[in-house]
């Protein structure tokens, strides 16, 4: 069974789009586990949850309104309300969690009141499954998605690999790295940009409901093991390209839904990586 | 040489004023220890100096020879959440950020700064240590290093002992006046008027939102408000011997 099921994988390996799935997924993953460090660090992490929320309901709006691209919709709303959260910072008149609760909750029950009211398509429950839990098939991706993620991706990995230290300064101590001169008000808002823009993206592949935990496990298992920043970033990069990848191969020959098995992937790592860490403490 | 030129500073938050009229100067080399009860505004002056806040009125000089790149600052309280995967390199390299302009990466300059801020702070030993794994001393001394990676002019520490044993709080102090021998300009916030009185050069104490003393030290201990801050603080018994104290100081 077992190396049917590699043998199976390599058969489908000769589509060309398998491989396009297979780079889009793994970029994506990795762009998240990369943000993901920062952003459970910063205990930012349920923004990621709040805003893929959001994301949905734009997606919603832009479906209702016959939007083809929606990605040009979806993607500066998201922007948006992400620079409003994790913008406002420290001076947050309303408690953080609370507002985001408020705003996710709402941003959900908008999308599917919408999507039931205005949808034309005659498998609405269909729809909003994929929206929530990310397309049943990998194959569904369109060529234009597929580039729009790729390009996206390689931005968010070039400019979080150029802000790298900065990232670190900030995320570590921001009131020394503001006393000292730095515009942390600027990486609040970078963090926040890049942030939605993975969201967004990772949305349509395990979908709204799923796309946090591509963002919290690597991130969380990392630090499982790893006492330093560097080896904690490069871990749970690598960690999450491999889940992906093995994620969507499973997907592929048994036909699961992708983003859940890319997910289950990430949890198993998690375990591992938590029992590992158990281990080496003794 | 002026470093710093404070005139009828008034310090406060958008929400009110914390203290008023404070006037000093900071030359080049000083070492000065700011003192006051808890709330007093010494966290909030500190700030003020760091401009992260505005100042509700007066002026606050900087001589043009320093930048605000310039001036290293150790945090009250850096809380650390329990779990920062961070090493103590990493975190001293840090330091480098503010002086390297648009450049994205660490190079030679910025390695060496961070070895040799390690290497005083007797550091070195610990550079791939986790810091979450350090004692109280040995964090508020990374952090110590990475404020001198930052700036080698002028450091602001807050409090930086508070929480430390006695042991450990003795050795911090003593590097911090280590580098003061070699020039390093200091301002610090203390609780220990002990630690206050034997290492600084002047004093400047803040209480009922106003500035109760600015001189030198050998002068503030012959100071009225030396005397009345040990009357708050001395036990009943020892009262009437600082009473007498005051009044003598008064006439
Ligand atoms: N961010 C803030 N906003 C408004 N008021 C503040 C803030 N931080 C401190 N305060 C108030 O300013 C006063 C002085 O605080 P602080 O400077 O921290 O005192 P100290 O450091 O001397 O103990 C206190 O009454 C405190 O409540
Ligand atoms: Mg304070």
């Amino acid at each position: 069974m077992d190396g049917n099921i590699i043998q199976q994988f390599l058969f489908y390996l000769s589509f060309p789009f398998v491989w396009f799935a297979l780079i889009v997924v793994a970029l994506i993953s990795l762009c998240a586990a990369l943000l993901g460090v920062t952003l459970v660090l910063k205990r930012y992490s349920f923004i990621g949850d709040g805003l893929s929320h959001v994301a949905f309901g734009a997606l919603a709006v832009a479906t209702a309104l016959g939007v083809t691209q929606n990605t040009l919709v979806v993607l500066p709303v998201t922007v948006l309300v992400a620079m409003l959260l994790i913008g406002m910072g420290r001076n947050a008149r309303i408690k953080g969690d609370a507002a985001i609760a408020m705003l996710s909750t709402g941003a959900l029950a908008m999308g599917y009141l919408i999507m039931n009211v205005f949808s034309v398509s005659s498998n609405v429950s269909g729809d909003v499954c994929t929206t929530l839990f990310g397309s049943t098939s990998i194959l569904t991706l369109k060529p234009a998605d597929v580039f729009i993620c790729l390009g996206f991706s390689v931005v968010v990995i070039l400019v979080f690999i150029f802000f790298y230290n900065r990232i670190f300064a900030v995320t570590f101590d921001e009131n020394f790295s503001e006393a000292t001169g730095m515009k942390t008000f600027f990486y609040r808002g970078l963090l926040a940009v890049l942030t939605a823009v993975v969201i967004v993206l990772g949305m349509k592949l395990v979908g709204s409901l799923l796309i946090s935990a591509l963002v919290v496990f690597p991130a969380l298992s990392a630090m499982r093991l790893f006492k330093s920043f560097k080896s904690v970033v490069l871990f749970s990069a690598v960690m999450a390209v491999i889940c992906a990848v093995s994620g969507i191969a499973i997907s592929v020959v048994c036909s699961f839904p992708p983003g859940a098995t890319i997910v289950m992937m990430d949890i198993i790592l998690y375990i591992v990586c938590e029992l590992a860490g158990r281990l080496v403490k003794r | 040489m002026n470093l710093i030129e404070c005139r009828d500073l008034t310090l406060g938050y958008d929400d009110g004023i914390v203290a008023e009229h404070i006037d000093f100067t900071v030359e080049k080399g000083d070492y000065l220890c700011i003192v006051g009860e808890n709330g007093a505004g010494k966290s909030t002056l500190m700030k003020t100096m760091l401009s992260l806040i505005k100042p509700a009125g007066g002026e606050l000089k900087f001589s043009d020879e320093l930048k605000r790149n310039e001036v290293g600052y150790l945090p009250q309280q850096t809380i650390v959440q329990r779990d920062f995967p961070a090493n103590v390199r990493e975190i001293v390299m840090s330091g480098n950020l503010s002086r390297m302009g648009f450049k994205p990466f660490y190079g030679k300059k910025e390695k060496k700064r961070a070895d040799e801020a390690m290497e005083k702070l007797d550091i070195t030993g610990l550079a791939k240590k986790s810091y979450r794994n350090l004692s109280g001393g040995q964090q508020q001394r990374v952090l110590l290093a990475r404020a001198f990676c930052a700036a080698d002019k002028l450091l602001i520490l807050d409090e930086p002992v508070s929480g430390l044993d006695p042991k450990a709080a003795k050795e911090f102090y003593e590097s911090v006046r280590k580098l003061h021998d070699e020039g390093v300009t200091i301002i610090m916030v203390s609780h220990d008027m002990h630690a206050a009185l034997s290492d600084s050069d002047h004093i400047l104490q803040i209480g009922g939102h106003k500035q109760l003393y600015f001189g030198k030290t050998e002068d503030y201990v012959k100071s009225k408000a030396y005397y009345k801050l040990g009357l708050n603080s001395h036990p009943r018994d020892s009262r009437k011997h600082y009473m007498a104290e005051y009044h003598k100081a008064e006439n």
